[in-house]
């Protein structure tokens, strides 16, 4: 182990190219801009999680006790803020994606590496500003917003937070742009469309959703806010406005967010299922097309979330219809998957158990959400815990998990380090157990009648709710334990090599942690994406230097 | 604590039955493809793993496949999509003989007005076995009226009446939620439906008012003067609002709607916005000056003029003495209905 740390001492890589605080904050290296983020997410993560924790510890009992209802209300906004904006929408795309899409196509850096550090910038000002919002007394007003509570009789920060809100969502475009310049014009030579990894291909989803969807949250963030200061009357019904115009406005943006947050942790699952099973993705096109309908259809169906609403029957009817088609890609998204186990040479590393658990999860996730589009279910089930437990299937069984799986895939490659497998599998299996504690009661909750947002219950819900605060400090540890050994890794960790997976795909091709260029020289692409049966049948894995 | 374990809501009107089965389907489809899916996940682990299977063999897809398996969820996600459609259908279309209740929701609490003039907060009497419809209005924030043991739900949105309804068929107490967050106190915005026999509601309906929501309404008609310009005989500068309810009416933009409660509601607070042919812009605003409490009497009051439910107003006071401030319009005094 030694001699291979001197070995790895003795080449230049992204990470001691240069040191010092100054070398960080102003790098342009879509790597380095890649850690910032990971470090800035990953602690909003935890004080979403802090959030959750109080919320569990209250309701372990019927009774409002442990805080006020001003104070839990406050605590369950700035859970769905912080979760929702800081950690769910941008991690997969700002972390792994900022890291993996450039070394994918075989780029040296995105296409503006300037802008990419301007996003970050960005959203740790938007970030900033949540905090200043939730420190200097929270908002209480649900990360919906909704009118007229919060134009007009909230009495807490809404335009600190909306504003916090309005300025990250400038980072995600700026991300989304930069993806979808750098996809089009910096893939290496001989890498055509359909051989991208499907990571690529989630990510280039994504990033249209970001572009077309965020300016749309912007807009309807700054009428919030000039309602609650100018009193203009846009949602305000005394004022001759329209609160349904805000959810209209709102869901257009916030439906599709849903997948932009699933679509990035989709590309991880195909990267990891194929390499664990050493197989060619089955049906390449269908999953990579799959990615676009989703982002296509994504676009359609948000007065789902009206249905009791008071919207016309008809336009309900059309767009649960639309809700419908919109699940169809994604059940092709898991069949493909399992479709790509058959007749592979299965191995049993972490990711590939996040992995495991993410399909289970987001099937479970995915056909809940059939429950919620199917009309007369929904009236029952709508604004109750049915639909808390639906949103944390998808959004942390699905998104977190997918995550947590592509961190630990590509850990080796952004560290050069290992984690310790044993410490990992413990972690994957305690998130997919606690997970399931903490959300499945949730759903029967939901269909006894319990409504979310509630500070107190009937003493009928108590048993499940203890159950799912149970499962809560399950998941916990869950999410601590790899915080723990990743740091762990970080000194004492065994040195990866370029490829300890054995994985396709040229970010492998180079060295771990890559040099700050990526590769020595642009690699040309011969092949199509996952060729495992090219990289089995050669004794040392190929290194394009 | 564990005595006390129920897993399911009780099941207490004639929707609950309907929404319950789609909800069994929709279960037993969802465990059978989890477990599909889990199994498939299982055996392939086991039987394509590495120690057994080393050297994959590799498969490009399957076009047949992935049809087959677009069109079959397509296929079984249509059946949802019909039954949950047709349950929203009936749902949303409360049979027209229903007895009806209003509804005035506001922070935290519920408002309940029943026509025979019994008001209530946080608690709802209805009989067992009569369509029972509720028309909902906010005083200010959006608020949802969900009752989890007839499955139905329906947000109460301040500006405009949205409506419910249900047909209970078990006597007993059930849980009334706020469902939409709607402030500091919004989990304690709850209350109970309590269905009655028809015998003991006749019983409960028949004590205690001082006369009905529509006779409340036909003092505010004329305390607020309504009556000097709606008047039975015609005459007046406003429409004649006898028999009017439920009856389409063309205004001077040459568009047609029906009078149902929306829009006497909107007529009184925005009465320029849908204006009847023939008059003239001439109705001075309310907004502010009634209550939505007020407006639903109100709105009663002309639902039962011409049904025999409410006396028409009498025409008896002198157009010159407006109790309102008559908008300084040139035309206004010699506004007179003319049919165009």
């Amino acid at each position: 182990m030694a001699s291979a740390a001197i070995t790895q001492d003795e080449k230049t890589n992204y990470l001691n190219a240069d040191y010092g605080i100054k070398s960080w904050l102003l790098t342009t290296d879509h790597k380095r801009i890649a850690l910032l983020y990971l470090i800035s997410i990953t602690m909003f993560f935890f004080l979403g999680g802090f959030f959750a924790m109080l919320i569990r510890l209250e309701l372990l009992t019927p009774a409002g006790d442990l805080v006020t209802s001003d104070t839990y209300n406050k605590l369950f906004t700035m859970h769905g803020i912080v979760m929702v904006f800081l950690f769910l929408i941008p991690a997969v795309p700002t972390v792994l994606g900022n890291f993996l899409v450039p070394m994918m196509i075989g780029a040296k850096d995105l296409a503006f590496p300037k802008l990419n550090l301007a996003s970050w910038y960005v959203y740790m000002l938007g970030g900033g500003w949540v905090l200043y919002a939730i420190i200097t007394g929270g908002v209480d007003t649900g990360w919906t917003f909704y009118t007229p509570y919060s134009t007009t009789f909230s009495n807490t920060n809404v335009v600190a937070a909306a504003v916090g809100i309005f300025i990250a969502g400038f980072s995600s475009i700026f991300t989304g742009i930069n993806f979808i310049v750098t996809i089009h014009r910096m893939r290496a030579p001989g890498l055509t469309w359909r051989r991208l990894p499907l990571f690529i291909w989630s990510n280039y989803a994504t990033s249209v959703i970001m572009v077309l969807g965020t300016p749309v949250l912007a807009i309807t963030l700054l009428l919030v806010a000039a309602e609650r200061l100018f009193h203009l009357g846009i949602f305000n019904a005394q004022l001759g406005g329209d609160p349904l115009l805000f959810q209209h406005l709102f869901w257009f943006y916030s439906h599709p967010a849903v997948y932009i947050m699933i679509l990035p942790g989709m590309g991880v699952i195909s990267e990891v299922v194929t390499c664990f099973s050493r197989k060619r993705v089955f049906g390449y096109d269908f999953v990579a097309l799959a990615s676009i309908c989703i982002a296509v259809l994504g676009f359609l169906v948000w007065a789902h979330h009206m249905f009791v609403a008071g919207i016309s029957v008809y336009a309900a009817m059309v767009f649960s219809l639309l809700t419908f088609f919109v699940a169809i890609p994604s059940a092709v998204k898991v069949f493909n998957w399992i479709a790509t186990m058959y007749q592979g040479s299965i191995s049993f590393e972490t990711p590939m158990l996040y992995a495991f658990g993410f399909i289970g999860l987001f099937t479970m996730g995915g056909m809940t959400g059939l429950f919620l589009g199917s009309l007369g279910i929904d009236v029952h089930v709508h604004d109750t815990y049915f639909v808390v437990a639906h949103f944390h299937y998808v959004m942390v069984g699905g998104m977190v998990m997918a995550y947590m799986c592509g961190l630990h895939f590509w850990w080796p490659k952004i560290t050069g380090k290992m984690y310790p497998e044993g410490w990992a599998k413990l972690s994957a299996l305690l998130t997919f157990v606690g997970f399931n504690l903490t959300f499945f009661p949730q759903f029967i909750l939901g269909y006894m009648g319990m409504p979310r947002r509630y500070h107190a219950y009937p003493p009928e819900f108590q048993v499940l709710n203890v159950l799912s605060t149970a499962g809560a400090s399950v998941l916990a540890v869950g999410y601590v334990l790899p915080m723990i050994y990743f740091v762990w890794s970080l000194r004492y960790g065994q040195d990866a090599g370029p490829n300890p997976w054995r994985a396709a795909g040229l970010e492998w091709m180079t060295s771990s942690p890559p040099p700050t260029s990526n590769f020595e020289t642009t690699p040309v692409v011969t092949w199509e994406a996952y060729n495992y049966d090219e990289i089995d049948k050669q004794q040392e894995v190929p290194v394009a230097s | 604590m564990w005595s006390n374990l129920p897993l399911f809501p009780a099941r207490a009107s004639t929707l609950a039955g309907h929404v319950d089965a789609l909800y069994f389907l929709l279960v037993a489809v969802t465990a059978f493809f989890t477990i599909l899916i889990a199994a498939l996940i299982l055996i392939f682990a086991i039987r394509f793993r590495k120690q057994k299977h080393p050297v994959a063999k590799q498969i490009h897809g399957s076009n047949a496949l992935e049809l087959t398996w677009t069109i079959i969820p397509l296929g079984i996600s249509m059946i949802f999509f019909v039954w949950g459609a047709a349950i929203y259908f009936t749902e949303t279309r409360p049979p027209k003989d229903s007895m009806e209740v209003y509804v005035v929701a506001k922070q935290w609490m519920w408002k309940f007005e029943h026509t025979e003039g019994q008001r209530e907060i946080d608690e709802l009497h209805v009989p067992e076995g009569r369509d029972v419809r509720l028309i909902m209005t906010s005083q200010d924030v959006i608020h949802s009226f969900f009752v989890p043991a007839f499955r139905v739900k329906a947000d109460v949105l301040p500006g405009r009446y949205t409506s419910t309804w249900f047909h209970a068929t078990k006597p007993g107490r059930y849980h009334l939620f706020c469902s939409q967050y709607c402030g500091t106190a919004h989990s304690s915005m709850v209350g109970w439906v309590v269905v009655m026999t028809p015998g003991a509601y006749q019983q409960w309906a028949s004590t205690g008012t001082d006369g009905s929501l529509a006779s409340t309404g036909e003092k505010y008609f004329q305390q607020y003067g309504c009556s000097t310009c709606h008047r039975s005989d015609s005459q007046g500068r406003g429409p004649n609002l006898v028999g009017i309810f439920g009856k389409p009416v063309l205004l001077d933009d040459g568009r047609t709607v029906v009078a149902d409660e929306s829009y006497i509601r909107e007529s009184i607070l925005n009465p320029e916005a849908k204006v009847v042919s023939g008059f003239k812009p001439i109705m001075p605003t309310f907004q502010g000056q009634i209550d939505e409490e007020g407006l639903v009497a109100l709105v009663a009051y002309i639902k039962g003029l011409g049904n025999g439910m409410a006396n028409p107003p009498m025409p008896v006071n002198n157009p010159e003495k407006a109790p309102y401030p008559v908008p300084p319009k040139p035309e206004a005094s010699q506004a007179t209905p003319s049919a165009k």
